[in-house]
């Protein structure tokens, strides 16, 4: 039985995609497959949450309410942004994650494959079920993605099930999966190493996957718990958070901030260890200060968890707290700040292939620059008060969550594509959805800065005719944004089908993962191997040899 | 000797990083709305600040990354080692201290304006009315002094309308101020939260529910503004305006002369919305909470 695997998935009879995408539609333990059933799945929400984004950006073309009525705006923007952090970005890194984990450290599988499993299988029924309540006759939940009460349970008329209802219950059944994925990953990269990988051996992604994975252990419970007394608040006629009989509302600000905002790393940090690991393989460098780096990750972990009333600065919160938090936000700086110069020192003196990986990371590090002052800023009590519930928030955290993060991502699916499917991409298709994405990206964020400056209040779906245009731009800058997913759909299908055979290490890269067949085999290597070396020896002339150009694309 | 001009050059760039990173800042003042309080030019003073700083970081690393691109380019197949430098302890160390001082000094910039803000008056005093005046412990957990003030005027806000109430009692739709007086704001909200946000005077404040919110004002500049519930409140929030009027002081008496005599009503945007739904592309029909229906009933009647 073994051995008839083994022959299936050696490098010349297998990519027969026909005969195996079967699997990708079943209960397997296999951490690849469940890590592409992981990233298909979030890409379709993605394309979801991009819809409704462009519904939203149609309304704001002008001043008036004319596209969506009022309601239907309120719903729009709450499953967007539920939708792109929950059922996107989220699930995208615990698919990637989950691919390249076991494959980085050089084990067979994940701690727990069918732990695995049963995780990724809890996510399709949540987000269908959310979605599911676009169907309801009263509608979905409309009161935002953080459900301020008492307006959450506000919303809501008579019946017992209703949009906020859902969303509660769809958001706790996903959180429950990633506490038992956050469990998953933790004990794997403690546990499942291979003989001489080291901490200080393990990629900078392994680092930031253990990092983000350790958040959610320790402050996802306090958002199901948050959610869990909204709901029966809701439903049970309970008092927790009704400030007109005895509950306190800011106390679930607390609670959900205590989560959300550890949740932003959650979300980034794999996108760093994604810099990480792209950005010294097309610059034919070690990654500069990977130390200092490795540990940043932790460091951002340990301040992140004190950081969350920077969120809360003008909810009737004392000075004294105020002052306490503006710190600790500005302590976080530091260590993302180490992460910044350490991705700028390896492209120094480098020498650069500006391949869309390569691309995308070097757009989206020089776009976290942006995002990541702005946060600085932000962090600074009285600017923050000037400019909270602002589309400058809007702005800042789209630079981050858009144009770090899903650019991030969009680098990680073409570096890893060849390893991933055993084809190549297309390269001119990539380098066309790198600059619609990068200029798209700034048309549609970038004024959202300017238009909070000058007091543009979010979430309100008519405005002063005086903001216009600038709207203009971000919604004109949003349409290009959904245009630029075509030729990546068509990239990625398009050789999925026809691409050229990848072989083993398309980018001369180091890394397990590119020791072993592309796609890897069932149990991921031939034999478990033996680490001896640090981490992005590209130095090494193992990595740096000049090859003859047809080994790197391998004709059919 | 080729190391000493090379640190000469990077000198050099560094002080006209400054130069350009100083005069950015200097514009950052004119994206701000007008400065209407005393409150709002040392906002403005912080923020450019803040941009400048910004500015430099941004400006140096992005350029970095330029130059990189356009002269460290690999030939096409050359997969050779770049230059195999792991790490070099000492600039780390210089570039994890520098940006832990660097954000110290912005703390100590932020805490030094945010004093003198409260100085004017920001300092909220918040503390809990019914049914828990009676745990003191909470009320001097939180509980500041108040600030003094020449005016009191206690604000009503409601799903989706603003109502002040002024020291004479009268009641109006209309936020008015005196100039260069302090006026506190005594703030009450009746449903669910929102928030008060006047962009020209750079503050915004939660009002909660059961909580007695305050805050003191003092506009520096006369003219007509608009108040914003900065919150998200429900349906009709996009259309939560009131008129603010900052006067003189004769004016802003004689004004709260006339309104005692005639009232001034103002016509509710949202029971108005209510009443004529827009025509909107898509109509989703969805449940939502109506405006007060006495307001309507006031409203509705041509
Ligand atoms: C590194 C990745 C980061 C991510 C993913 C991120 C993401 C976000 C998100 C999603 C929000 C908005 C939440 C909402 O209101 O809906 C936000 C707000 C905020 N961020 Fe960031 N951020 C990042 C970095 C930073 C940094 C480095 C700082 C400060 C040093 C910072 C400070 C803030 C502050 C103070 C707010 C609250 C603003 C307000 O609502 O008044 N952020 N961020
Ligand atoms: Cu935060």
């Amino acid at each position: 039985m073994e051995s008839i695997t083994r022959d299936q998935d050696s490098p010349t009879s297998q990519n027969e995609p026909e005969n195996k995408w079967r699997r990708y539609f079943s209960f397997s333990t296999d951490h690849k497959v469940i890590g592409v059933q992981y990233m298909v799945m979030s890409f379709l929400f993605f394309l979801v949450g991009g819809l409704l984004a462009m519904l939203i950006r149609a309304e704001l073309i002008t001043p008036a309410s004319n596209v969506v009525d009022r309601p239907l705006y309120n719903g729009l923007f709450t499953l967007h942004g539920t939708i792109m952090i929950f059922l996107w970005i989220i699930p995208f890194n615990a698919g990637i994650s989950n691919y390249l984990v076991p494959l980085m450290l050089g084990a067979r599988d994940m701690a727990f494959p069918l732990l695995n499993a049963i995780s990724f299988w809890m996510i399709p029924p949540g987000g269908i079920l959310l979605l599911s309540s676009f169907l309801l006759p009263n509608g979905t939940a409309q009161s935002g993605w953080w459900s301020y009460p008492p307006i959450s349970l506000q919303i809501p008329p008579g019946q017992p099930i209703n949009g906020e209802f859902i969303w509660i219950v769809s958001l706790v059944i996903i959180g429950i999966s990633s506490i038992i994925g956050a469990v998953n990953f933790v004990t794997t990269i403690f546990w499942m190493r291979a003989p001489g990988m080291t901490f200080f051996r393990m990629p900078v992604f392994v680092w930031s996957v253990l990092s983000a994975q350790l958040l959610q252990l320790v402050n996802l419970p306090s958002l199901t718990g948050a959610l869990i007394l909204l709901l029966f608040d809701l439903s049970l006629g309970t008092q927790f958070f009704k400030p007109l009989e005895n509950g306190d509302p800011i106390i679930y600000q607390h609670l959900f901030w205590f989560y959300s905002h550890p949740a932003v790393y959650i979300m980034a940090l794999p996108a760093f260890g994604i810099f990480a690991e792209v950005l010294p393989a097309f610059s034919r460098n070690p990654l500069f200060g990977y130390r200092s780096l490795a540990v940043a990750s932790l460091g951002i972990v340990v301040v992140s968890i004190f950081v969350w009333v920077h969120h809360m600065f003008t909810s009737a919160t004392p000075s004294w707290m105020r002052m306490l938090f503006m710190v600790t936000s500005m302590l976080v700086a530091v260590p993302t700040g180490v992460k910044a110069f350490g991705w700028t020192a390896t492209i120094w003196k480098s020498k650069l292939h500006l391949e869309t990986p390569m691309l995308f990371a070097m757009g989206g590090a020089a776009m976290f620059l942006l995002g990541g002052v702005t946060g600085v800023m932000l962090a600074a009590v009285p600017f923050d008060i000037h400019v909270h519930n602002t589309y400058f928030i809007v702005g800042h955290f789209h630079y981050i969550v858009f144009n770090t993060i899903t650019m991030a991502i969009f680098a990680a699916i073409y570096f890893w594509f060849p390893k991933i499917t055993g084809r190549m991409y297309a390269e001119g298709w990539g380098k066309l959805h790198f600059w619609l994405t990068f200029i798209g990206a700034n048309l549609t964020f970038f004024p959202m800065l300017p238009l909070g400056l000058q007091g543009m209040v979010r979430r309100i779906s008519s405005y002063d005719p005086r903001y216009q245009g600038w709207n203009v731009v971000a919604s004109l800058g949003g349409f290009l944004l959904g245009v630029s997913i075509l030729p990546f759909i068509a990239n990625i299908v398009g050789s999925l089908l026809y691409g050229t055979r990848a072989v083993n290490n398309p980018w001369h890269a180091t890394g397990l993962e590119w020791t072993t067949t592309s796609p890897p085999p069932q149990d991921n290597f031939e034999q478990i191997p033996v680490v001896k070396r640090p981490p992005y020896d590209y130095g090494d002339p193992k990595y740096s040899v000049i090859e003859p150009p047809d080994y790197h694309q391998q004709e059919n | 000797m080729v190391r000493f001009w090379e640190y000469l050059l990077i000198a050099g760039l560094i002080a006209v990083l400054l130069v350009v990173s100083h005069w950015i800042g200097q514009q950052a003042y004119a994206w701000m709305p007008l400065e209407a309080t005393a409150e709002a030019q040392k906002v403005d003073d912080l923020f450019s600040f803040l941009v400048s700083i910004g500015a430099f970081i941004i400006l140096g690393l992005v350029a970095m990354m330029v130059y990189s691109i356009l002269f460290f380019r690999a030939p096409k197949y050359d997969y050779s080692e770049g230059h195999p430098s792991r790490g070099d302890l000492k600039l780390e160390i210089l570039w994890t201290a520098i940006p832990t001082l660097l954000v110290l000094w912005i703390a100590f910039q932020g805490f030094n304006i945010y004093q003198q803000l409260d100085v004017l008056g920001l300092r909220q005093i918040v503390h809990l009315h019914t049914p828990l005046e009676s745990q003191p412990a909470y009320a001097i957990a939180t509980g500041e002094k108040p600030k003094p003030a020449a005016e009191t005027i206690e604000v009503f806000v409601k799903q989706w309308d603003w109502s002040f109430r002024y020291p004479n009692n009268v009641t109006s739709n209309e936020l008015h101020l005196p100039v260069n007086l302090r006026t506190r704001l005594n703030m009450h909200a009746k449903d669910v939260l929102h928030s008060f946000y006047v962009p020209e005077f750079r503050l915004q404040q939660y009002i909660v529910p059961g909580r007695d919110i305050d805050l003191v004002v003092t506009p520096t500049r006369t003219g007509k503004y608009k108040l914003k519930d900065a919150l998200f409140s429900g349906t009709y929030f996009a259309l939560m305006d009131a008129n603010v009027q900052v006067e003189s002081l004769e004016q802003y008496n004689q004004w709260l002369t006339t309104a005692e005599q005639e009232p001034t009503t103002i016509k509710n945007q949202a029971v108005a919305e209510y009443t004529q739904p827009p025509k909107t592309l898509f109509k989703s029909g969805w449940y939502t909470v109506a405006p007060n229906q006495t307001a309507i009933a006031q409203n509705a009647v041509p």
